[in-house]
Protein backbone atom coordinates (compact mmCIF):
# COMPACT_ATOMS: atom_id res chain seq x y z
CA UNK A 1 0.00 0.00 0.00
CA UNK A 2 2.56 2.37 0.79
CA UNK A 3 4.43 1.96 -2.48
CA UNK A 4 0.83 3.47 -4.32
CA UNK A 5 2.08 7.03 -3.16
CA UNK A 6 0.04 9.48 -1.77
CA UNK A 7 -3.64 8.82 -1.67
CA UNK A 8 -5.63 11.86 -1.14
CA UNK A 9 -8.77 11.96 0.70
CA UNK A 10 -10.85 13.03 -1.81
CA UNK A 11 -10.44 10.06 -3.37
CA UNK A 12 -13.59 8.42 -1.76
CA UNK A 13 -15.95 10.39 -3.58
CA UNK A 14 -14.92 9.12 -6.88
CA UNK A 15 -18.33 7.64 -8.54
CA UNK A 16 -16.81 4.04 -10.07
CA UNK A 17 -18.90 2.85 -12.86
CA UNK A 18 -19.88 -0.72 -12.31
CA UNK A 19 -21.55 -1.75 -15.18
CA UNK A 20 -21.46 0.43 -18.30
CA UNK A 21 -24.34 1.01 -20.07
CA UNK A 22 -24.45 2.99 -22.94
CA UNK A 23 -28.15 4.51 -24.11
CA UNK A 24 -27.57 5.76 -27.91
CA UNK A 25 -24.61 8.08 -26.62
CA UNK A 26 -25.60 8.92 -23.32
CA UNK A 27 -24.27 7.23 -20.52
CA UNK A 28 -26.43 5.77 -17.47
CA UNK A 29 -24.51 3.35 -16.52
CA UNK A 30 -25.08 1.76 -13.32
CA UNK A 31 -22.07 3.10 -11.20
CA UNK A 32 -21.38 3.06 -7.40
CA UNK A 33 -23.74 5.63 -6.34
CA UNK A 34 -26.65 4.13 -7.62
CA UNK A 35 -25.75 0.76 -5.82
CA UNK A 36 -26.31 2.95 -2.49
CA UNK A 37 -29.42 4.92 -3.53
CA UNK A 38 -30.62 1.24 -4.29
CA UNK A 39 -29.46 0.03 -0.57
CA UNK A 40 -30.55 3.16 0.98
CA UNK A 41 -33.95 2.24 -0.72
CA UNK A 42 -33.89 -1.28 0.09
CA UNK A 43 -33.29 -0.23 3.76
CA UNK A 44 -35.77 1.57 4.25
CA UNK A 45 -38.54 -0.78 2.05
CA UNK A 46 -37.18 -3.63 4.53
CA UNK A 47 -37.05 -1.60 8.01
CA UNK A 48 -40.61 -0.79 7.58
CA UNK A 49 -42.07 -3.62 6.15
CA UNK A 50 -40.31 -6.33 8.10
CA UNK A 51 -40.96 -3.99 11.28
CA UNK A 52 -44.38 -3.70 11.05
CA UNK A 53 -45.49 -6.96 10.19
CA UNK A 54 -46.15 -7.91 13.95
CA UNK A 55 -48.77 -5.42 14.17
CA UNK A 56 -48.82 -5.42 17.63
CA UNK A 57 -50.63 -2.97 19.83
CA UNK A 58 -47.83 -2.86 22.20
CA UNK A 59 -44.95 -2.64 20.03
CA UNK A 60 -41.85 -4.53 20.16
CA UNK A 61 -38.38 -2.83 19.44
CA UNK A 62 -37.75 -2.71 15.59
CA UNK A 63 -42.00 -1.25 14.92
CA UNK A 64 -41.21 1.19 18.05
CA UNK A 65 -38.32 2.59 15.66
CA UNK A 66 -40.67 2.67 12.63
CA UNK A 67 -43.53 3.92 14.60
CA UNK A 68 -41.35 6.61 16.10
CA UNK A 69 -39.95 7.67 12.55
CA UNK A 70 -43.68 8.04 10.99
CA UNK A 71 -44.61 10.10 14.65
CA UNK A 72 -41.04 12.52 14.00
CA UNK A 73 -41.52 13.34 10.65
CA UNK A 74 -45.38 13.57 10.98
CA UNK A 75 -45.27 16.45 13.75
CA UNK A 76 -42.33 18.17 11.46
CA UNK A 77 -45.57 18.39 9.17
CA UNK A 78 -47.88 18.90 11.57
CA UNK A 79 -46.10 21.50 13.07
CA UNK A 80 -45.05 23.60 10.02
CA UNK A 81 -47.96 22.93 7.51
CA UNK A 82 -50.95 22.61 10.17
CA UNK A 83 -54.10 20.24 9.36
CA UNK A 84 -54.37 20.37 5.14
CA UNK A 85 -50.49 19.86 5.06
CA UNK A 86 -51.38 16.66 5.78
CA UNK A 87 -51.12 15.22 1.96
CA UNK A 88 -47.42 16.18 1.83
CA UNK A 89 -46.60 13.86 4.84
CA UNK A 90 -45.55 10.73 2.57
CA UNK A 91 -43.29 13.22 0.48
CA UNK A 92 -42.00 14.58 3.34
CA UNK A 93 -41.18 11.35 4.93
CA UNK A 94 -39.43 9.73 1.82
CA UNK A 95 -37.33 12.43 1.95
CA UNK A 96 -36.25 12.13 5.33
CA UNK A 97 -35.66 8.76 5.44
CA UNK A 98 -34.11 8.79 1.68
CA UNK A 99 -31.61 11.60 3.06
CA UNK A 100 -31.28 9.98 6.46
CA UNK A 101 -30.74 6.50 5.35
CA UNK A 102 -28.28 7.65 2.50
CA UNK A 103 -26.41 9.84 5.17
CA UNK A 104 -26.33 6.78 7.48
CA UNK A 105 -25.20 4.24 5.39
CA UNK A 106 -22.22 6.16 4.02
CA UNK A 107 -21.04 5.97 8.16
CA UNK A 108 -19.87 2.30 7.30
CA UNK A 109 -16.16 2.32 6.44
CA UNK A 110 -15.87 1.01 2.59
CA UNK A 111 -19.08 2.39 1.61
CA UNK A 112 -20.23 5.64 -0.47
CA UNK A 113 -21.67 8.53 0.54
CA UNK A 114 -24.54 9.48 -2.18
CA UNK A 115 -25.46 12.48 -0.67
CA UNK A 116 -22.06 13.90 -0.80
CA UNK A 117 -21.92 14.58 -4.25
CA UNK A 118 -23.61 18.33 -5.45
CA UNK A 119 -25.47 16.66 -8.30
CA UNK A 120 -27.63 14.77 -5.77
CA UNK A 121 -28.40 17.04 -3.69
CA UNK A 122 -29.03 19.66 -6.55
CA UNK A 123 -31.54 17.04 -7.60
CA UNK A 124 -33.59 17.01 -4.64
CA UNK A 125 -33.66 20.72 -3.93
CA UNK A 126 -34.38 21.24 -7.45
CA UNK A 127 -37.37 18.83 -7.03
CA UNK A 128 -38.35 20.96 -3.97
CA UNK A 129 -38.59 24.17 -5.15
CA UNK A 130 -40.52 22.81 -8.36
CA UNK A 131 -43.36 21.18 -5.94
CA UNK A 132 -43.36 24.17 -3.83
CA UNK A 133 -43.61 26.82 -6.68
CA UNK A 134 -46.23 24.55 -8.62
CA UNK A 135 -48.43 23.51 -5.61
CA UNK A 136 -48.04 27.50 -4.91
CA UNK A 137 -49.51 28.24 -8.61
CA UNK A 138 -51.76 25.52 -8.95
CA UNK A 139 -53.45 26.76 -5.75
CA UNK A 140 -53.34 30.19 -5.48
CA UNK A 141 -52.91 31.03 -9.75
CA UNK A 142 -51.18 34.16 -10.50
CA UNK A 143 -51.96 35.54 -7.16
CA UNK A 144 -48.86 33.30 -6.01
CA UNK A 145 -46.37 35.75 -7.23
CA UNK A 146 -47.75 38.39 -4.47
CA UNK A 147 -45.06 35.70 -2.35
CA UNK A 148 -42.42 38.45 -3.85
CA UNK A 149 -44.28 41.68 -2.87
CA UNK A 150 -44.66 42.06 0.66
CA UNK A 151 -48.14 43.51 2.16
CA UNK A 152 -47.40 47.14 3.56
CA UNK A 153 -44.54 48.71 1.14
CA UNK A 154 -45.03 51.59 -0.66
CA UNK A 155 -45.74 50.49 -4.63
CA UNK A 156 -42.22 52.90 -5.59
CA UNK A 157 -40.03 50.28 -3.61
CA UNK A 158 -41.29 47.25 -5.64
CA UNK A 159 -38.53 47.63 -8.70
CA UNK A 160 -36.04 47.37 -5.70
CA UNK A 161 -37.93 45.04 -3.78
CA UNK A 162 -39.19 42.26 -5.66
CA UNK A 163 -35.83 41.02 -7.86
CA UNK A 164 -34.47 40.96 -3.91
CA UNK A 165 -37.34 38.78 -3.24
CA UNK A 166 -37.23 36.60 -6.00
CA UNK A 167 -33.34 36.10 -5.92
CA UNK A 168 -33.67 35.24 -2.04
CA UNK A 169 -36.34 32.72 -3.20
CA UNK A 170 -33.87 31.53 -5.71
CA UNK A 171 -31.72 31.18 -2.93
CA UNK A 172 -33.83 28.52 -1.37
CA UNK A 173 -32.67 25.74 -3.37
CA UNK A 174 -28.98 26.61 -3.60
CA UNK A 175 -28.84 26.79 0.28
CA UNK A 176 -30.66 23.50 0.78
CA UNK A 177 -28.33 21.48 -1.66
CA UNK A 178 -25.12 23.36 -0.73
CA UNK A 179 -25.74 22.92 3.29
CA UNK A 180 -26.42 19.07 2.77
CA UNK A 181 -23.52 18.84 0.86
CA UNK A 182 -21.43 20.66 2.12
CA UNK A 183 -21.79 19.14 5.36
CA UNK A 184 -21.27 15.61 4.17
CA UNK A 185 -18.16 16.12 2.16
CA UNK A 186 -16.79 17.98 4.87
CA UNK A 187 -17.34 15.39 7.40
CA UNK A 188 -15.96 12.70 5.34
CA UNK A 189 -12.95 14.28 4.15
CA UNK A 190 -12.06 15.31 8.02
CA UNK A 191 -12.55 11.25 8.88
CA UNK A 192 -9.95 10.33 6.33
CA UNK A 193 -7.43 12.94 7.05
CA UNK A 194 -7.66 11.88 10.80
CA UNK A 195 -7.50 8.30 9.16
CA UNK A 196 -4.34 9.19 7.29
CA UNK A 197 -2.86 10.64 10.67
CA UNK A 198 -3.27 7.24 12.29
CA UNK A 199 -1.34 5.47 9.30
CA UNK A 200 1.57 7.97 9.74
CA UNK A 201 1.86 8.02 13.40
CA UNK A 202 2.27 3.90 13.96
CA UNK A 203 1.56 3.95 17.75
CA UNK A 204 0.67 7.23 18.40
CA UNK A 205 -2.02 7.37 16.61
CA UNK A 206 -4.26 6.63 19.21
CA UNK A 207 -4.70 10.10 19.66
CA UNK A 208 -5.87 10.67 15.92
CA UNK A 209 -8.11 7.26 16.46
CA UNK A 210 -9.74 8.92 19.73
CA UNK A 211 -10.61 12.06 17.54
CA UNK A 212 -11.63 9.96 15.25
CA UNK A 213 -14.10 8.07 17.45
CA UNK A 214 -15.42 11.84 18.46
CA UNK A 215 -16.18 12.84 14.82
CA UNK A 216 -18.37 9.51 14.04
CA UNK A 217 -20.37 10.82 17.14
CA UNK A 218 -20.49 14.10 15.51
CA UNK A 219 -21.10 12.90 12.12
CA UNK A 220 -23.63 10.65 13.08
CA UNK A 221 -25.82 13.17 14.47
CA UNK A 222 -24.84 15.31 11.18
CA UNK A 223 -26.51 12.40 9.39
CA UNK A 224 -29.98 12.63 11.86
CA UNK A 225 -30.07 16.52 11.59
CA UNK A 226 -28.86 17.62 7.90
CA UNK A 227 -32.09 15.11 6.96
CA UNK A 228 -34.35 16.62 9.65
CA UNK A 229 -33.16 20.20 8.48
CA UNK A 230 -34.34 19.75 4.81
CA UNK A 231 -37.11 18.19 5.65
CA UNK A 232 -38.02 21.42 8.16
CA UNK A 233 -37.28 23.57 5.38
CA UNK A 234 -38.84 22.08 3.09
CA UNK A 235 -42.12 22.04 4.61
CA UNK A 236 -41.43 25.64 5.86
CA UNK A 237 -41.13 26.35 1.66
CA UNK A 238 -44.69 24.55 1.23
CA UNK A 239 -46.02 26.37 3.83
CA UNK A 240 -44.82 29.90 2.47
CA UNK A 241 -46.37 28.35 -0.65
CA UNK A 242 -49.49 27.40 0.46
CA UNK A 243 -50.33 30.21 2.83
CA UNK A 244 -48.49 33.13 1.09
CA UNK A 245 -47.17 34.36 4.01
CA UNK B 1 3.97 35.87 -5.93
CA UNK B 2 3.85 31.48 -6.33
CA UNK B 3 -0.10 30.19 -7.48
CA UNK B 4 0.47 27.76 -4.42
CA UNK B 5 1.68 30.51 -2.21
CA UNK B 6 -1.22 32.60 -2.88
CA UNK B 7 -3.58 29.38 -3.01
CA UNK B 8 -2.51 28.93 0.69
CA UNK B 9 -3.32 32.79 1.55
CA UNK B 10 -6.30 32.84 0.06
CA UNK B 11 -7.57 29.81 1.73
CA UNK B 12 -6.31 30.86 5.31
CA UNK B 13 -8.54 33.97 4.64
CA UNK B 14 -11.18 32.14 3.36
CA UNK B 15 -11.49 30.35 6.66
CA UNK B 16 -11.37 33.88 8.93
CA UNK B 17 -15.77 33.85 8.48
CA UNK B 18 -15.63 31.16 10.38
CA UNK B 19 -15.70 33.31 13.32
CA UNK B 20 -18.66 35.16 12.67
CA UNK B 21 -19.85 31.47 12.69
CA UNK B 22 -18.74 30.52 16.53
CA UNK B 23 -20.68 33.61 17.52
CA UNK B 24 -23.66 32.82 16.09
CA UNK B 25 -23.93 28.96 17.58
CA UNK B 26 -22.66 30.61 20.51
CA UNK B 27 -25.52 32.98 20.34
CA UNK B 28 -28.00 30.49 19.55
CA UNK B 29 -27.43 27.95 22.55
CA UNK B 30 -26.94 30.86 25.06
CA UNK B 31 -30.33 31.97 23.67
CA UNK B 32 -31.99 28.69 24.34
CA UNK B 33 -30.33 28.04 27.69
CA UNK B 34 -31.48 31.25 29.02
CA UNK B 35 -35.27 30.72 28.08
CA UNK B 36 -35.07 27.02 29.59
CA UNK B 37 -33.76 28.63 32.57
CA UNK B 38 -36.38 31.33 32.90
CA UNK B 39 -38.63 28.49 31.74
CA UNK B 40 -38.17 25.45 31.81
CA UNK B 41 -41.70 24.02 30.53
CA UNK B 42 -40.62 25.21 27.17
CA UNK B 43 -37.88 23.03 26.43
CA UNK B 44 -39.71 20.89 24.40
CA UNK B 45 -41.16 23.10 22.07
CA UNK B 46 -37.46 25.07 21.71
CA UNK B 47 -35.29 22.13 21.23
CA UNK B 48 -36.22 21.74 17.72
CA UNK B 49 -36.14 25.02 16.55
CA UNK B 50 -32.56 25.58 18.47
CA UNK B 51 -31.44 22.37 16.28
CA UNK B 52 -32.69 24.18 13.57
CA UNK B 53 -31.08 27.13 13.94
CA UNK B 54 -27.78 25.20 14.65
CA UNK B 55 -27.57 23.47 11.29
CA UNK B 56 -28.44 26.44 9.99
CA UNK B 57 -26.01 28.65 11.13
CA UNK B 58 -23.25 25.62 10.39
CA UNK B 59 -24.58 25.52 7.32
CA UNK B 60 -22.40 28.74 6.89
CA UNK B 61 -19.22 27.70 8.18
CA UNK B 62 -19.58 25.11 5.68
CA UNK B 63 -19.90 27.37 2.94
CA UNK B 64 -16.82 29.46 3.81
CA UNK B 65 -15.16 25.90 4.21
CA UNK B 66 -15.91 24.82 0.62
CA UNK B 67 -15.16 28.34 -0.84
CA UNK B 68 -11.38 27.67 0.83
CA UNK B 69 -11.66 24.15 -0.43
CA UNK B 70 -12.39 25.68 -4.00
CA UNK B 71 -9.15 27.94 -3.48
CA UNK B 72 -6.96 25.66 -1.97
CA UNK B 73 -7.62 22.46 -4.51
CA UNK B 74 -9.47 24.23 -7.50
Amino acid sequence: MAAEGHHSPLEQFEVKTLIPIDLGGVDVSFTNASLFMILAVAGILLFLTLSMQRRALVPGRWQAMAEMSYEFVAGVVRDNLGPEGKKFFPFAFTLFMFIFFCNAIALVPYTFAVTSHLIVTAALAILVIVLVTAVGIVKHGLHFFSLFMPKGVPIYMAPLLVPLEVLSYLARPVSLALRLFANLTAGHTMLKVFAGFVVMLGIGGIAPLAVIVVLYGLETLIAFLQAYVFTVLTCIYLNDALHLH
Amino acid sequence: MDIEAAKMVGAGLAVIGLSGVGIGIGNIFASFISSVARNPAARATLFPSTMLGFALVEAVALYALLISFLILFG
